[in-house]
């Protein structure tokens, strides 16, 4: 299904997502009204289920707060497609249940359009053309494949370190 | 072929009790896990859905309060009593509100040990490489994990070598070095990697002055900062706690992404310039520019140290009173020192507000919020738009010598010429 593109520049720090003054919220749905705020305000009022957030290079950079990935998770997104992220936010993406793609392309999208995410055959597809995304590195996959970190460590009553 | 290792697959390498090279992804223990008051919350949330009932070790876990205190709110409060709960359930020493700014106060209480492989969830755990641990900053669910199981997966990172001779010149530091290594590296020219800091201007560094350059290692994207450990290291880990003997040289055949070298002898007083922490420039090329509100405080340049360097531009004049000058000490052992020094009298009595250990406008939550159009100068380590409060507002950072001089002018002022 295609959805709709809210496409950003480079550099979207957490700050920019969500503003330190809602740090104390949890609920995702709560952060997701305040999400971009000062930034691109009507993200929250119009931002709907299966939308996709393009971005430029280093997204998400700056602090390590999961409120972040929390509120555009609670805006409905699902899948944010990055020329590339900042580590952090990656990780917690991925823990919070949103699938953070690379794709160097992702400066040609255009905001407004739509975008259709073949995520096995490692494209997507937006006004007619394929991009290319970069495989997730095995080791995510293996906890996306579980229902994210949460489920993984349910599933895992113990952990083998490196040290055994 | 056979190389020598970079000091962060030292690290690795000895936590595994095997060779680890950049790129081996390893479920490495954790030496030391470090919570506050912002992400905190969500992360003991976390640990219990994935059905944690113990942390891995009580004695392991830094727990502390600083973003919000004394609580600014009541959801605030509500996440302190929630805090102190978890900490008294699982015997945690809570550090609660009393001690500072957490980064400071993990490293002055001895919580960190060279070679120490530690996270945090906040993501500038960075700076306790300067005791020669590879330290990160996290996410809430990641520290969930880590709290459960007392480990976490890591990627062995690449290296990015920093290398700085020379002696710096009067009223220019660390921070300052640091500024103009954002600016050349990039907001993401590190991202995923190590900076791994040598050569005589770091051998000769102060330990306030290795937490400043590695605190903003995440400036660049970088996982980690480290300063292998030396004398320096030893001399400050003394009476603070014992430590294995570990050698964390690099290899001299190491194998490095990038290798930068700097002489900080020629190096200028450096300032961010809004909105990015790596669009940096000498302080001549906005020195003028009127400023509303000076911070002087943050993990990054809070220490006694900081608090002296401040004080000897100041020397024995009067803020400007068009500028509104906050200062923090970072923690509760700097403020004492900062205190038995005079300082705080001398701050007070030129116009300043002292403020108790916290991390203050830092992070635009608190208290110390700029409206539209305000223009803040901060020794803290970001100016994002919208980082101390209106989205219209800007931040300039700086070191604190030249945070000093520019509140004594209310404009950005060369601390050399003051």
């Amino acid at each position: 299904m295609a959805m709709r593109v809210w496409k950003f520049g480079n550099d979207i720090d957490t700050d920019a997502i969500i503003p330190g003054r809602f740090l104390t919220i949890y609920d995702e749905k709560e952060l997701a009204s305040y999400a971009f705020e000062g930034t691109r305000d009507e993200f929250s009022k119009e931002a709907d289920d299966g939308d996709i957030i393009v971005g430029g290079r280093n997204f998400g950079c700056g602090s390590s707060r999961e409120h972040a990935p929390l509120a555009i998770r609670g805006a409905g997104v699902r899948v944010i497609v990055a020329e590339s992220f900042a580590r952090i936010f990656y990780r917690n993406a991925i823990n919070t249940g949103l699938l953070p793609l690379v794709c160097e392309d992702a400066g040609a999208i255009k905001d407004g359009a739509e975008l259709i995410v073949h995520t096995d055959e490692g494209y997507i597809e937006s006004a007619g053309k394929r991009y290319p995304i970069d495989p997730v590195p095995e080791f995510l996959l293996e906890i996306i494949q579980a229902g994210g970190l949460v489920a993984y460590a349910r599933a895992h009553p113990e952990v083998k370190t490196c040290t055994e | 072929m056979a190389r020598g290792l970079t000091v962060a697959e030292k690290i690795f390498s000895r936590r595994c009790h095997r060779e680890k090279k950049a790129g081996d992804v390893v479920m490495a223990p954790i030496d030391a896990a470090m919570i506050h008051d912002i992400t905190g919350p969500l992360a003991i949330t976390q640990f219990w859905e994935m059905g944690g009932e113990r942390v891995f070790d009580p004695e392991k876990i830094i727990l502390l309060f600083d973003h919000q205190i004394p609580a600014d709110s009541i959801p605030a409060a509500k996440n302190h009593v929630m805090m102190r709960a978890f900490a008294e359930e699982q015997g945690i020493v809570n550090y609660d509100l009393r001690e500072g700014v957490c980064h400071q106060v993990a490293l002055e209480k001895g919580r960190v040990a060279p070679g120490d492989i530690v996270v945090g969830s906040d993501s500038h755990t960075c700076m306790y490489g300067a005791v020669g641990a590879f330290a990160t900053g996290i996410g809430s669910t990641d520290m969930g994990f880590a709290l459960k199981f007392g480990a976490l997966y890591f990627r062995v990172p690449e290296s990015i070598r920093v290398g700085a001779e020379g002696r710096f010149a009067s009223r220019v530091g660390p921070k300052d070095l640091i500024l103009r290594l954002t600016g050349d590296i990039g907001a993401d020219g590190a991202t995923y990697c190590a900076l791994e800091f040598g050569g005589s201007a770091f051998e000769e560094m102060d330990m306030p002055g290795r937490m400043t350059c590695c605190n903003m290692a995440i400036e660049m994207g970088g996982k980690a900062g480290i300063v292998p450990p030396d004398e320096v290291t030893r001399a400050y880990l003394k009476e603070r706690r014992s430590f294995d003997p570990v050698e964390l040289s690099p290899d001299s055949d190491a194998v490095y992404l990038d290798q930068r070298s700097y002489d900080v002898s020629d190096l200028s007083p450096q300032v961010a310039v809004p909105h990015n922490v790596d669009n940096v420039v000498s302080v001549e090329e906005v020195a003028g520019r009127k400023v509303d509100q000076v911070f002087i405080g943050s993990c990054t340049n809070g220490r006694f140290e900081d608090m002296q360097e401040a004080a000897e531009v100041l020397g024995n004049e009067t803020f400007s009173d068009k500028v509104r000058v906050i200062i923090i000490p970072a923690s509760r052992d700097e403020y004492l020192k900062t205190l038995r020094a005079g300082l705080i009298e001398r701050f007070v009595e030129a116009g300043a507000l002292v403020e108790a250990p916290c991390c203050g406008p830092c992070m635009g939550g608190a208290f110390g919020l700029l409206a539209p159009g305000e223009v803040s100068l901060s020794t803290s380590n970001r100016n994002f738009r919208g980082r101390q409060g209106s989205t219209e507002a800007e931040v300039y950072l700086s070191s604190p010598a030249t945070a000093a001089a520019s509140a004594l002018y209310g404009e950005i002022t060369d601390p050399r010429g003051v």
